[in-house]
């Protein structure tokens, strides 16, 4: 039988005409997803191919297709159904006559737009670019405007700099701590390294350190330590006494005195 | 001195607002009341019509190639039917061309019983009307009217251009509904009688 075995190819559904109205009529396939014009599309073509038409599968397929389109209605306006079920069959011959009615009333009021059209085709008139009709109105929700100035003068505030301080860790030059050095030395034959750098951050210490270094490299200063941990002691080495070049080139005779002194403390 | 001082109005003679309208016209793209008229013409509406009268004495058909119609609720000029055939070789009128019998039954749908929506006119058609009005709206035939109060739906309404196609002074120039037949009693006797003799 073509009517029940000829193969679907839908979008929504893929097999025999057949398989679709069992899933349907076990409601495991929503009639809505189906295109039933597709069905009797693909129905006429198997038709077509046949060189003569079988009654019986014509008449098999009307049943079928057309019991599908009442389910595929009912289940697209339930309401609709529930109202006209609820309905005495007079009142529903009543309710149709209304209907066909009314559609007989609107084709005949079309025919007579058609013979309006026909009469007044020979009227010719300027049309403007814009059409008279207003732009309907979208209504809006109830507008606070206040509320609105409150919610943009809030995202108006530029928010606060987000603070780096604690991701710089700056290291003042050593040079510093050895002008201020120098310049303690120039007064004082000897000075306390901690007394000297009490008070400063830790890096600055750690600096001031280095610089310490620098200038016994250099051979500018001795440095004692009674004990690990104990403060150390500064004392200057007169340069200037020794040699009288080491004012205007302390450097080049640090490097010089530094191997004497690199001597003397070994 | 029994005779009260008389203020002699220095109003505009008739004729003097009759080409002042005949000129508001011209330059108008759409029919213009008689308010509107009366507005740009800052003068009074009873006086407007009056003027009118002349303007239509002057421009009607056979006496002019512009004649005055009324319709779709105002005053336009158009060309006059004896120029109907020059015009045509001018002119599309894409508005009106090609309307389908689905589209002109939307149509008297929307024009007897709008503002509708879609669903509105598929229950009376007993067809889908997407895309009827679709094409109707983009012909500007029909516009959009607002939505409906219960379910929301975009409603319809017929437009100016609509009555001025059709040649309607406005929407109440339509025949009444009564006489286009479709009496539900007569087809309710025709119904039952298909039934009978089908029973039969």
């Amino acid at each position: 039988m073509l009517a029940r075995e000829f193969v679907l190819d839908l979008d929504a559904f893929e097999g025999p005409f057949d398989l679709l109205l069992s899933l349907v009529l076990r409601d495991e396939l929503e009639l809505v997803d189906i295109d039933l014009v597709e069905v009797v599309v693909a129905f006429v073509e198997r038709l077509a191919e046949r060189d003569e038409i079988d009654l019986e599968d014509c008449g098999e397929f009307l049943v079928l297709i057309s019991s599908l389109l009442e389910l595929k209605a009912r289940g697209l306006f339930p309401d609709e159904a529930d109202e006209l079920a609820e309905l005495e069959p007079e009142e529903a011959a009543e309710e149709l006559a209304r209907r066909l009615a009314e559609y007989r009333r609107m084709k005949a009021a079309a025919a007579w737009l058609t013979d309006r059209l026909a009469a007044e085709g020979d009227r010719f008139f300027r049309l403007g670019p814009a059409p008279l009709a207003p732009r309907p109105e979208r209504k809006l929700a109830p507008q606070a405007p206040a509320l609105l100035a409150e919610a943009l003068r809030a995202l108006a505030i530029p928010p606060k700099a987000v603070s780096l301080r604690h991701m710089e860790l700056r290291f003042p030059p050593v040079s510093q701590f050895l002008d201020r050095f120098r310049s303690v030395l120039a007064r004082r034959r000897r000075f306390d390294f901690d007394t000297e750098v009490a008070g400063l951050p830790r890096v600055d210490q750690a600096v001031a350190f280095l610089a310490l270094l620098e200038l016994r490299k250099a051979g500018e200063v001795e440095l004692e330590q009674g004990a690990p941990f104990a403060p150390i002691r500064v004392s200057r080495l007169d340069l200037s006494l020794e040699d009288d070049a080491a004012a205007t080139a302390p450097a080049a005779v640090a490097a010089q005195e530094g191997t004497t002194w690199t001597a003397r403390s070994a | 001195m029994d005779r009260p001082l008389r203020l002699v109005q220095a109003a505009p003679p008739v004729t003097q607002l009759a080409r002042v309208i005949e000129a508001l016209l011209v330059v108008a793209s759409q029919p213009l009341s008689v308010e509107e008229l009366a507005a740009a013409a800052a003068d009074d509406a009873a006086r407007v019509e009056e003027a009118l009268q002349l303007v239509a004495a002057r421009f009607a058909e056979g006496e002019s190639g512009i004649v005055l119609e009324h319709v779709a609720g105002g005053y336009a000029f158009r060309a006059s039917r004896d120029a109907a055939e020059a015009c045509g070789r001018l002119f599309e009128r894409p508005v009106e061309r090609g309307l389908s019998q689905a589209a002109l039954e939307t149509l008297a749908i929307v024009a007897y019983l709008g503002p509708c929506s879609r669903p509105d006119i598929a229950r009376v058609r007993g067809v889908a009307a997407d895309s009827v009005v679709a094409n109707l709206v983009e012909r500007g035939l029909l516009a959009e009217a607002g939505r409906s109060d219960d379910a929301g739906a975009i409603e319809y309404r017929t437009t100016p251009l609509f009555e001025r196609i059709f040649g309607l002074g406005s929407l109440a120039e339509l025949p009444r509904l009564d006489d286009l037949g479709g009496d539900a009693a007569e087809i309710r006797k025709r119904l039952e009688q298909i039934a009978a003799s089908r029973g039969a």
